[in-house]
């Protein structure tokens, strides 16, 4: 068989086969709704839903108040926690009353000032508030204790020179939030949330779209053709890396020019970390996909082993340093930990190196490892 | 198998020799292979035969270096299969079952996609292409998705990925499984072209035995076994003598007759063909004389297949029958349709799946409905079960008007579908368990049904078994069961028979034919176009409409001419389909 057109070229035919397969990738990603939606709209939609939705900053706390001393100045605190931002005070003429409200769930906290209030104030000795607070959520609870005190510290702070006395309260502190001062919930969690959609982009996506390809008999097909598995493997990994990148450049632009998250570090970093990131999450897609080879396992498990931990294991919403040492520890095999401690860092801090460094070397890291293991794995064998 | 000198001089395309693999998982898809030895002569069409989980597509994916075996050696093109499997698949064009065509990309982005990973030069594509259009007739569809082609020309396109630059061997695992007579037919040209033009060397697998004919060389596997292999000439010679037509006298009806017939002693096998029986004797006494009268006619390899088959299997007993008389109460009036179809159309879009179609069937009739693939067929059955909505037209089944009162038609209905639908982790006897109770069976009718059941369709030694490990035959067995324990006057049948081995189908249309008698009235789809041949009347379809009706004899006559003047019902089929179409393209 020596006819024209049937000779194959020799060199430069991987480079012929990677960019028909990279083609095919593509038309397949525009032509295939749920990519794109996955890719672009499920992104814009957790954006606006964390943008605007979802605050853990506590404003407007509803809170009982019990004033037993008729004096000033105990009505002059209680004016005080009105005036904030912070509080909704309701006024009770006692502790019953107020505890039912805190049953129903209707108010956060219990502030009571007692009759000996203005008495023990007058004396300097140890005045004393009673707060009572809500503990169900236990983190909201220190939320509210926590701006009680501080309405407690300003306002004695505030008496005191008033009356150009010193009196027995707290050391005076002075404090400044650095980094987010506005201490919105927003600044932070829009980073953190780049990290969720590209572990949406990179690992579920991939997961499932190459679980497809098992579960149609494409990838069968393929196989039986010149290309090496390395080509198969690598015009993936670039189709859905150019799609992650969409996705990082969509959510990095929402960030900062709907929501005016401060980008104070370089774009260049954060495109680079973006990058190790996708390259470790792709790993994970492609690894389970070629485990699985079934679309609904490949995304269920997708879903458990990289989007949940990068939802609660990664310090996007919970705090890593107050888990337990178990939970801790297992943070570490969450690439997306490294990548919100660096996104949060870039964003809201500037290029810390002494941060950036460290996490870029384990999400380098983590993608190698992920890599090799899906390049032993995938073979041309069915089995 | 002969070993001739031409095939010294030249090396064996394809060399399996004790090739035995087996699977960790009992998967029921995928077939283990036992001592398989068999060669491939280059430029030649060697056929895999046998019925589903015979092994054949291990056995293609272990010639493809996709699998390896446990144990013996595969040589293909000179290379090791296990050693160089890259090397193999540079040269080999392989076609999977279902082949892997990127559905949501065009017939042009398919055919482009492998001619890059095939490596064929950009200036000698377009005189590739402007070939394989001409080849398959795809030119009109180049533009269209893959997955909106029909099911023939998907299969069409599948080939042509395959031989964007002719391969030195062509290995095709059921290429017309599922595909309408007149795309087999085409596909079956493109090969024999290829081998006439090319000298390409082709390995397939069919579960068509007519096809086994159109092969020069025969491997037949049965449960991975090599059962035997040869020249079709070679396994007609085994039966030769032994086959006989017997005429269909008079009134007589062919169905009972073809009962009569293969309850008869030395008959090992009768099936009805156009107007007589066909009928296989026994090895033992081909001469014996029968109450009925008999011509000797020529062998075919089924004829072969069957007799070598019905040596292996001991656990298929003669049906029994089925009898529910006590349950059908007064004898229907048999001249009142029981289904009546009246200017019937759905609509899908502004595209017609069924346009304007009539009909009516009576009690006891056995009605088939054939068709290319997407002429209706299914959507038609659909509605008829009352599951699809229609857009315009009447109606009545079992006396009810499925617009409004679908639910109290369906009580009197039974439907088996295309693909296993029952529950596969359920075991056989919780199937049943499950559908009599859906079908408002209880207590002790419930009881004695399911164990009528287990009996009927000798279902009692894996009654506790998960559905799903069933053999296809088993399962197929199980659907109809399920369907029928509610003893419906109805039942619809939509492709009940494909895949199953040759002679399972025999038994299922012999259950078939005791339930018609009975009056109960049986609607059947299929692609054996034999088949046809059990039905009372039929209806062929094509896009969406209804060709003609009528008994499966004046459907032959419609279809004679003078060059064929005795056409099969295969034949006719596609005579008919093919007149449409000239007259559609006129118009």
């Amino acid at each position: 068989m020596s006819e024209p057109g049937n000779q194959p070229i020799g060199r430069g035919g991987s480079v012929m086969r990677l960019r028909g397969l990279i083609r095919k990738e593509f038309l397949q990603i525009v032509r295939d709704p749920s990519s794109m939606a996955i890719a672009f709209l499920m992104p814009a939609i957790l954006l606006f839903l964390f943008g605007y939705g979802v605050s853990l900053d506590a404003k407007h706390i509803p809170i009982a108040l019990i004033v037993d001393d008729k004096s000033e100045i105990a009505e002059n605190f209680a004016s005080e926690l009105g005036g904030s931002d912070y509080f909704r005070p309701q006024r009770f003429l006692n502790m019953a009353q107020a505890q039912q409200q805190m049953m129903q769930g209707k108010v956060q906290a219990i502030v009571r000032l007692r009759e000996d209030f203005s008495r023990q104030i007058a004396e300097g000795s140890q005045a004393a508030v009673q707060v009572i607070v809500n503990g169900i959520d236990a983190n909201y609870g220190r939320l509210v204790l926590g701006y009680i005190q501080g309405a407690w510290a300003k306002w004695l702070e505030h008496t005191a020179q008033m009356h150009g006395q010193a009196i027995a309260g707290p050391v005076n502190i002075e404090h400044r939030i650095w980094f987010n001062a506005e201490v919105q919930s927003r600044n932070y969690l829009v980073p953190g949330l780049i990290a969720l959609i590209m572990t949406l982009i990179g690992a579920l996506l991939t997961a499932m779209v190459m679980a497809r390809e098992w579960e149609r008999g494409t990838l069968e097909a393929l196989l039986v053709t010149p290309a090496r598995v390395g080509e198969v493997l690598v015009s993936k990994l670039a189709a859905y890396y150019l799609l992650g990148v969409g996705g990082m450049l969509l959510s990095v632009g929402m960030a900062v020019f709907l929501f005016g998250v401060p980008l104070r570090g370089s774009f260049a970093v954060l495109f680079a970390a973006s990058s190790l990131f996708l390259l470790a999450a792709l790993g994970m897609g492609l690894l389970i996909s070629t485990v699985t080879r079934n679309q609904f396992v490949a995304g269920q498990t997708a879903i458990i082993v990289t989007y949940l931990p990068a939802f609660l294991l990664s310090g996007f919403i919970f705090d890593i340093a107050s888990m337990p040492w178990l939970v801790r520890g297992i943070t570490h095999v969450v690439a997306a930990r490294y990548f919100v401690a660096i996104l949060q860092t870039v964003f809201l801090a500037g290029d810390i190196w002494s941060v950036i460094l460290p996490n870029a070397a384990a999400l380098a890291a983590m993608a190698a490892i992920l890599l090799f293991l899906v390049r032993v794995k995938s073979s041309k064998r069915l089995e | 198998m002969e070993v001739s000198a031409k095939s010294l001089e030249h090396p064996q395309a394809v060399v399996f020799e004790t090739v035995s693999k087996s699977f960790k998982k009992a998967a029921s898809a995928v077939a283990a292979l036992h001592e398989v030895s068999f060669s491939v002569a280059p430029g030649s069409i060697t056929g895999l035969i046998g019925p589903d989980a015979a092994g054949k597509s291990t056995l293609m994916r272990l010639a493809t270096g996709l699998l390896v075996p446990d144990s013996g050696t595969i040589t293909v093109l000179g290379h090791d299969a296990v050693a160089e499997p890259l090397q193999i698949q540079t040269r080999v064009g392989y076609m999977p079952q279902r082949f892997g065509l990127y559905e949501d990309l065009t017939t042009q982005e398919n055919l482009d996609l492998y001619a890059d990973l095939q490596g064929v030069r950009p200036e000698d594509r377009p005189p590739r292409y402007d070939e394989l259009m001409r080849m398959t007739g795809l030119g009109d569809f180049r533009k269209r998705l893959a997955g909106r082609l029909s099911g023939g020309m998907k299969q069409k396109l599948g080939l042509a990925c395959t031989l964007v630059r002719y391969p030195e061997l062509l290995v095709l695992d059921e290429p017309t499984v599922g595909v309408d007579p007149l795309s087999r037919r085409e596909l079956w040209n493109i090969v024999y072209q290829l081998v006439r033009e090319q000298q390409m060397t082709v390995l397939l697998s069919t579960a068509y035995l007519d096809e086994a004919e159109n092969c020069d060389h025969i491997v037949m596997l049965y449960e991975g076994r090599v059962l035997g292999q040869g020249t079709p000439a070679d396994f007609k010679k085994k039966v030769e003598g032994r086959t006989y037509a017997a005429r269909i006298e008079g009134n007589d009806s062919k169905r009972s007759l073809q009962e009569k017939i293969s309850r008869a002693a030395g008959v090992v096998d009768a099936v009805i063909q156009g107007d007589s029986i066909r009928l296989l004797t026994d090895k033992t006494h081909p001469q014996t004389t029968f109450d009925f009268e008999i011509q000797p006619i020529l062998p075919r390899f089924e004829d072969s297949f069957i007799d070598m088959l019905s040596g292996l299997k001991t656990d298929e007993t003669t049906a029994p029958v089925p009898d529910w008389s006590d349950t059908i109460k007064k004898k229907p009036d048999l001249h009142k349709p029981v289904i009546h179809v009246q200017n019937l159309s759905r609509r899908f879009g502004d595209f017609y799946a069924v346009k304007d179609i009539s009909f009516e069937v009576y009690p006891g009739e056995i009605f088939g409905l054939l068709g290319a693939n997407g002429a209706g067929k299914s959507t038609t059955f659909r509605m008829l079960c009352g599951l699809l909505p229609v857009s315009s037209g009447t109606l009545y089944v079992a006396g009810a008007d499925l617009r409004h009162a679908a639910a109290a038609a369906r009580l009197r209905i039974g439907y088996m579908s295309q693909k296993f639908s029952l529950y596969g982790d359920l075991s056989v006897r919780q199937n049943l368990n499950f559908y009599s109770s859906a079908y408002g069976l209880q207590g002790k009718i419930q009881a004695e049904r399911i164990e009528w059941a287990l009996e009927e369709f000798g279902l009692h030694s894996m009654a506790d078994d998960n559905s799903i490990t069933l053999p296809l035959g088993f399962r197929q067995r199980l659907s109809m069961a399920c369907a029928v324990m509610h003893h419906p006057d109805i039942l619809f049948l939509d492709e009940p028979t494909s895949g199953v081995d040759p002679l399972a189908r025999r038994h299922f249309w012999s259950r078939i034919n005791t339930l018609a008698e009975q009056n109960v009235t049986i609607m059947v789809t299929t692609h054996f176009m034999e088949e046809a041949e059990y039905c009372n009347r039929l209806a062929i379809m094509a896009a969406g409409q209804i060709l003609t009706i009528g008994t499966p004899k004046e459907i032959r006559l419609q279809a004679a001419d003078r060059e064929h003047p005795d056409p099969t019902i295969e034949q006719a089929f596609i005579r008919l389909i093919e007149r449409e179409e000239s007259q559609r393209r006129t118009a």
